[in-house]
């Protein structure tokens, strides 16, 4: 079932091959072919906007009321690129070999390559666009330091960097869509793949305005519908964010891949009640410079700035010398969980540790006080100065958690706890980022395929745009180029009213459902079941009571969920539900992958499995392998395995000591 | 910081859909924590209304933490309400206090209509950038990032102007409901930069005339965009998108 067709040749070769060998669609017969693409983030508003320059005919919808509002938007820290502008040693190589050990030995060689080959022509195609990237006096592009990395390959815009790569792309999507080339669909949820003699040929979306459901033909599908996050109710995902086109797409047959991995950030804003609706990320570039502590004292309930330097654990740095505050999510998550479960956390939920930036703002205020050529100043003029260096650095983000928080960060340290920030797993793909259903494809952080067990920082939006703009506009083509002479089917066709019939059905099932709870307790339940048992440490029995859990779970979810309002209008709890419908399932499956995975790697900590330091401990000699989940029916699924082949990286024990 | 509860009346904007006449309606909400936020308080309100067979206020809003755009409201005659540099997703209840009455409606904007509720249609945006809101640059035609230096100050003034979230704060603040502020963001964002020079011209004047067709009025420089932007785009973009068109009007080869 797996044909991961990835190109012989050497690893260094294997994209230009390719790329030289790759059969192409002449100009006059793209305009003939239709392309539709559902979620327009980085990856779905680059691809939009890429084919429609190539001159296939476009159809993109986004649930959001406009293209620019897509998650992406919030990426804080940056993105990577091979540049090595910093003469700092980087190169192709290095960032492909970081990548594939941040990931844990659980990525594919050839797409992680591919990734680090293309990533220095996505800062250009970005120069290009006008993104105003941060720059340097000598106007050459700046960059900074990013987790699990040893040289300065991050590409930033303020802590904006998300926004403005979205909204250059979206700006080019913009220009398609007043070309012709692309029409937009915003307010649209996609609710069923379309096939047609095994082959993806459109889908059923649901306009959320009006609420009727449309069917819309393409030669092809794409899905670029970011990660699955929300399932664990609390995330730093947007509210609207779901798995709903890929849940559909994976009953219809393409296989999910990896579930159980999933990305804690260490460093977001503690929850604060149970009115919670969502959290908020501090950008993992505040690790450059803001240390990370706890009191050496169980339960100390003093303020921060009572408790004298030796008596507080810098915990990262003490564990990991080399890498410091600086080591990856995954390891900067479980070691801020360690302290906290061992009573060391802080703040009135005890759930917590301190991210501190007095060092940096007394170190920043004495190299200004040095340009000013006065080594005699006091240490309180010395602070000012260093707040005005690192409020240029980080200013918004310090806002944000003012806000939010009703704290000043220049003061007191932030307080932060880990949580769900971004998904490894997702639909399974090929080399050429098709899906196990042949003509629909998948793009970004909806797909499995670039991160393995953990993503590094600054990857995600590389990989965004690295598929839309650089990866598929080849890889389509090759395989549209036999689609030459299929000529549009007509959405009379019987396929479409079945697949329309289907969505339809399982909306009234919904609303006649009439029951007592509302679609957000629901959710809530599930989270809870999830963050606590396939969170970011799992064990056996936990994941038996999970599974066993979530099924209960969507029992009374079918039975007893209260939908209000009409089909046929604007109606976000029904929106709601058909989403969280769909989390519940995967919750399950995702159950089901963490407890068939007898090992520890990445995000994916099973207590079992550890080392006596308690590090991850990996069992390559079983687990070397992409699970793949095939669904087959309700609590049903086949798992087939792609073995991961490493010609050239050796895999040894992830060490950042 | 300490923390309170709080029991309050909200009075809301209620509109079935873009046909009816609309009303506002009054509530009352208990215990809400001083921690939560603006929406959560929304939320809890909403819960309320599902668990008593009513409907749900509907409202935009999705990545809440104060960067996509899209939540708007009028929060007791303040777009985005009462705290300054601000989006409603990180307004937080601590800016109210136990026995307030708060006053919560759409964006007010003939340019921007009703969907439902306190919804509204933004597409109008869209439409000015698509009318020149980009560089023409293909994918795929890009030299090296480093070959083209560019004055810090500059690019540092382009991203102040590139903040912008499109929220339409701008529009709704403005007695006019003009657009000035949105498309001067967008308008200097580019002309800052050596890579907007080509299209600069015919850029503005599209844009510009975009802007007019939609519906949006014309800019009397009370400042009221600038004071309600939560992204702080200063209004001196008005004044370099107002060069900017006198120039290319009286230059533009077009």
């Amino acid at each position: 079932m797996l044909d991961a067709k990835i190109p012989s040749g050497s690893l260094d070769d294997k994209w230009t091959d390719y790329k030289g060998h790759c059969k192409l669609v002449n100009p006059a017969n793209k305009r003939k072919l239709e392309v539709i693409v559902v979620g327009t983030g980085l990856a779905g508003a680059s691809a939009a906007a890429s084919l429609g320059e190539l001159g296939y005919k476009v159809k993109a919808f986004c649930y959001q009321d406009s293209p620019r509002r897509a998650h992406s938007i919030a990426a804080q820290g940056g993105i990577n690129a091979a540049k090595n502008y910093q003469n700092d040693g980087d190169s192709i190589f290095r960032l492909f070999y970081d990548t594939i050990k941040g990931g844990d030995y659980r990525a594919r060689e050839a797409n992680v390559h591919r990734l680090a080959e293309v990533s220095g022509n996505i800062i250009d195609q970005c120069v290009a666009q006008g993104v105003p990237f941060a720059r340097e006096y000598g106007g050459l592009l700046s960059n900074r330091s990013f987790g699990g990395t040893q040289v300065q390959r991050t590409f930033y815009a303020a802590g904006q960097t998300g926004q403005q790569l979205l909204i250059g792309a979206y700006q080019a999507l913009e220009r398609q869509v007043a070309l012709g080339n692309v029409k937009m669909y915003p307010r649209h949820e996609m609710l069923e793949v379309v096939k047609i003699d095994d082959k993806a040929r459109g889908i059923i979306a649901r306009n959320l305005v009006s609420g009727e459901l449309e069917r819309h033909f393409g030669h092809a599908v794409l899905l670029c519908t970011g990660g699955y996050g929300n399932v664990f109710y609390l995330s730093t995902n947007a509210m609207g964010c779901n798995v709903t086109a890929a849940w559909k797409a994976h009953k219809d047959g393409a296989a999910f891949a990896n579930p159980c991995f999933t990305q804690i950030h260490p460093t977001c804003i503690p929850v604060s009640g149970d009115h919670q609706s969502k959290l908020t990320l501090m950008s993992e570039s505040l690790r450059n410079d803001g240390r990370i502590w706890v009191p050496n004292k169980k339960n100390d309930e003093r303020k921060a700035i009572d408790i004298p330097e030796e008596e507080r654990d810098y915990y990262l740095e003490r564990r990991y010398p080399a890498f410091g505050n600086l080591v990856p999510r995954d390891v900067a998550s479980r070691a801020a969980k360690e302290r906290c479960d061992e009573g060391y956390g802080v703040g009135t939920s005890k759930q917590a540790v301190y991210l501190d930036f007095a060092d940096a703002i007394v170190r920043y205020g004495k190299i200004e006080a040095g340009k000013e050529g006065n080594d005699h100043m006091s240490i309180e003029d010395i602070i000012v100065l260093g707040k005005e260096v690192v409020k240029e650095k980080y200013g918004n983000l310090f806002d944000m958690y003012e806000k939010i928080t009703g704290e000043n960060p220049y003061e007191f340290p932030m307080r932060i706890y880990p949580a769900v920030h971004y998904t490894m797993g997702g639909l399974w793909v090929d080399y050429e980022l098709q899906t196990t259903v042949k003509g629909l494809y998948c793009l970004g952080e909806a797909n499995f395929s670039d991160h393995g067990a953990n993503r590094l920082g600054a990857s995600a939006l590389m990989q965004g745009l690295a598929d839309g703009y650089f990866v598929v506009p080849y890889t389509l083509g090759n395989n549209l180029a036999d689609d030459i002479y299929s000529k549009a089917i007509e959405t009379t066709h019987p396929a479409f009213a079945a697949a329309e019939l289907v969505a339809g059905e399982r909306i009234q099932k919904l609303m006649n459902i009439k029951g007592k709870q509302s679609v957000e307790s629901f959710h809530k339940r599930l989270g809870k079941i999830i963050w606590d048992k396939c969170g970011m440490a799992r064990n056996e029995k936990g994941l038996q009571d999970a599974i066993k859990e979530v099924q209960a779970l969507k029992k009374e979810f079918w039975s007893d969920v209260r939908i209000p309002g009409e089909i046929n209008e604007m109606n976000p709890e029904l929106d709601k539900a058909n989403r969280v419908a769909d989390f519940i399932e995967l919750g399950e499956l995702m159950c089901i992958d963490a407890l068939n995975r007898n090992e520890s790697c990445g995000g994916h900590f099973r207590e079992e499995y550890q080392t006596e330091d308690g590090e991850a401990l990996r069992d390559d000699a079983n687990y070397m392998y992409v699970a793949a989940w095939e669904y087959k029916a309700e609590h049903e699924w086949t798992l087939h395995k792609e073995p991961l082949i490493y010609d050239v990286v050796k895999p040894s024990q992830r060490s950042y000591k | 910081m300490e923390h309170y509860n709080m029991n309050l009346t909200v009075k809301v904007w209620r509109q079935k859909n873009s046909k009816d006449k609309g009303g506002f309606v009054s509530y009352q909400v208990k215990d809400i924590s001083s921690e939560m936020s603006f929406l959560e308080m929304i939320d809890v309100l909403n819960e309320k209304l599902i668990v008593e067979g009513g409907e749900p206020i509907a409202f935009d809003h999705d990545c809440r933490e104060g960067i996509c755009g899209q939540c708007s409201l009028y929060i007791n005659g303040k777009p985005h309400g009462p705290w300054m540099a601000n989006t409603t997703c990180q307004l937080h209840m601590r800016a109210f206090k136990d026995g307030d009455t708060i006053v919560v409606e759409p964006w007010r904007a003939g340019a921007f209509p009703v969907i439902k509720d306190l919804m509204v249609d933004r597409s109008a945006f869209d439409r000015i950038i698509q009318a020149g809101g980009y560089i023409s640059v293909n994918t795929g035609n890009a030299v090296d990032g480093n070959s083209l230096p560019i004055n810090k100050d500059h690019a540092d003034a382009s991203f102040a102007a590139a903040m912008c979230i499109g929220c339409g704060a701008c529009v709704a603040a403005c007695k006019n409901s003009s657009a000035m502020l949105f498309l001067s963001a967008k308008v200097s964002h580019l002309a800052l930069l050596p890579q907007g020079e080509p299209e600069r011209k015919s850029r503005v004047l599209n844009m510009v005339a975009q802007m007019d067709k939609e519906g949006f009025g014309a800019c009397t420089n009370t400042g009221a965009c600038e004071a309600t932007c939560p992204k702080e785009i200063s209004i001196s973009n008005i004044a370099r998108l107002n060069k900017e068109y006198l120039f290319s009007s009286l230059s533009s080869d077009k």
